[in-house]
């Protein structure tokens, strides 16, 4: 059951050969057995019960849509009503939400079953889960190793089988990463088709929901949920509704793929640039051509990154100050104190890093030199992009220079962690859509992804070159043994 | 170049934060911060001269819409989320000195 994709399991739960009750008590089940993985922060299994028995009430009513009664993990920086929404931080640890996101209503609208709430590095902030309060989640692939981040608990809940499949945010990799190292596919869509009301506010000018699971049939039919206009989003998009599994068996023959130089330049380990030669030969059987490109500016997406987002970052975590939200400090002398202690007891090392690093950047005099240039470059990335997508249809490349690291490398050293970003930032930054599909894995076992990126809206474009190659190879089939 | 931060650049910062860094913090954050500036530096020489900041992607204005009432009544939810309420009203410690 568990290797089922969410057509096959729509299918059975339309002939009455399981029920939603059945296949959340089976997830629920594995969740618990495999709690060593550390993938999720929380469950309430009668809160998930409960769900389920309304999804199977609905069906018996003939009120059932196609994925009513499926399961779905969401990442803990969703605001669920009922739920404490901790975002992986100690700041957050007692915040039951009093709303849903935008995300989670469409989910529950759709009858999809919340199986609880996935593990994540705090804020948003890392590329590796470490940076969770409630401890790293361990690879299932190899449990030395990262998950990558920071949508490391649904990454890895999707690759254990924990869930079918996993709601995530990517503010600079948080999808395509993490999906890469746990070896299953995770898109994350154009800046501005999924809503961020409720979506707990890292750097919002790049933040964007997305989902994961196993294929990417499976990530079409769940962004085909998560996706929508949302007036209460600001930067949600008037964009219509579009039914993002409409092309996938589409042929590939003229599919013209540009293949950026940079992103096969000094840095790449070796492993991971010919499993990527390798989905590229693979794309040429299937009739697509390649065309060399050039995305000069990468290695700028780096430090304009490490400008926009923390200084994003500093403004939209200021409202945790013990009073308006989070963590308050027992023993305080005035308000100052108060608000001091609280963010420092509340917040972890990067997350404090980073509002350091922001408040910096927006204090008065640095303001110029440090966001406004930062933002110029941000333009000169998006151009750079929009200069390559005149010669081709789809980019594609490596997600990472390298496969997860083990637990606690990276640890000592922040900038090293960020430099591992450096073919995801400028996605973000230029508002594209980008996805992971897996592609092979290292020389230790560990899972390798090709990383694929469309032009705005390019969404089903990308859905439908991922589904092609995942019908004619297996890499998305491998599950780890637990 | 980038002048690196002082201490004291690393406590004015902290403070303007709202986060309190010991003294014993004090050293090994200097260090990490200006690793991070370090690598933010790269950006500085480039020369952007005649190119528009990039705030968002597809360049949308803030959408503009009636002026009426939409949120919802939710003050019962939000008072049982409180760490303290009465008749009410929110308590919270006295923010004005």
């Amino acid at each position: 059951m568990i290797e089922k994709s969410l057509k096959q399991l729509s299918g059975m739960l339309a002939a009455k050969d399981v029920s939603a009750v059945e296949l959340a008590t089976e997830y629920l089940g594995r969740i618990k057995a495999n709690a060593a993985l550390n993938a999720f922060i929380a469950i309430d299994e009668a809160k998930t019960l409960a769900q389920a028995q309304a999804a199977d009430a609905a069906r018996a009513a003939g009120n059932a849509g196609a994925l009513t009664g499926i399961p779905v993990a969401h990442k803990d920086i969703f605001c669920q009503q009922g739920w404490v929404a901790s975002c992986g931080s100690k700041m957050l640890e007692n915040f039951v939400a009093p709303y849903n996101a935008h995300v989670i209503e469409q989910c529950d609208a759709a009858g999809l079953v919340t199986l609880g709430r996935t593990n994540m590095d705090e804020f948003a902030m890392g590329s590796s889960n470490e940076n969770s309060a409630f401890g790293a989640v361990l690879n299932p692939w190899d449990r030395k190793a990262v998950p990558g981040g920071s949508s490391g608990g649904s990454a890895a809940a999707v690759a254990a089988r924990l869930a079918p499949i996993a709601t995530g945010t990517d503010t600079g990799g948080s999808i395509r990463q993490p999906a890469s190292f746990c070896g299953v596919t995770g898109i994350k869509p154009t800046y501005g088709i999924v809503s961020r009301f409720g979506m707990i506010a890292y750097a919002s000018s790049l933040d964007q929901g997305g989902p994961f699971g196993k294929s990417a049939e499976d990530c079409a039919l769940l962004l085909n949920v998560m996706a929508g206009f949302d007036e209460r989003d600001a930067t949600s998009l008037q964009h219509a509704k579009e039914d993002y599994a409409r092309d996938l068996d589409a042929p590939l023959a003229g599919l013209r793929i540009g293949l950026p130089r940079e992103y096969f330049a000094e840095g790449l380990a070796a492993d991971v640039a010919a499993a990527i030669d390798a989905a590229i030969a693979e794309y040429k059987k299937l009739g697509a051509t390649v065309v060399d490109i050039s995305l000069p500016n990468t290695r700028l997406a780096i430090p304009s990154y490490y400008v926009i987002a923390p200084a994003e970052a500093s403004s939209n975590l200021s409202r945790f100050d013990g009073v308006r939200y989070g963590h308050r400090a027992a023993d305080y002398d005035g308000l100052t104190e108060m608000y001091e202690k609280s963010r420092a007891e509340g917040f972890g090392w990067e997350v404090k890093r980073r509002i350091l690093t922001g408040t910096y950047v927006l204090s008065h005099g640095y303001y110029d030199a440090y966001y406004l240039q930062a933002q110029k470059i941000r333009r000169i990335i998006a151009d750079d992009f929009q200069r390559a997508f005149a010669d081709c249809d789809l980019i594609m490349g490596p997600v990472a220079p390298g496969t997860a690291w083990n637990l606690g490398d990276k640890n000592a050293d922040p900038v090293a962690m960020y430099l591992e970003d450096i073919y995801t930032l400028g996605v973000n930054l230029a508002g594209l859509p980008g996805m992971s599909v897996p592609a092979g894995f290292d020389t230790a076992g560990r899972p390798i992804g090709l990383q694929i990126i469309g032009n705005y809206f390019a969404e089903a474009k990308m859905l439908n070159a991922a589904h092609r190659f995942q019908q004619a190879t297996d890499w998305h089939q491998k599950a780890p043994a637990l | 170049m980038l002048m690196s931060l002082s201490l004291d650049d690393v406590r004015r910062i902290a403070k303007l934060a709202r986060i309190a860094v010991t003294d014993t913090e004090l050293a090994a954050t200097q260090q990490q911060l200006n690793k991070i500036f370090t690598l933010i530096e790269e950006m500085r020489a480039v020369d952007t001269t005649g190119i528009a900041p990039m705030a968002h992607a597809q360049d949308v204005h803030l959408r503009l819409r009636d002026d009426v009432a939409t949120a919802p009544d939710r003050r019962d939810a939000f008072q049982a989320i409180a760490p303290a309420v009465e008749n009410g009203l929110y308590l919270v410690p006295k923010v004005i000195e």
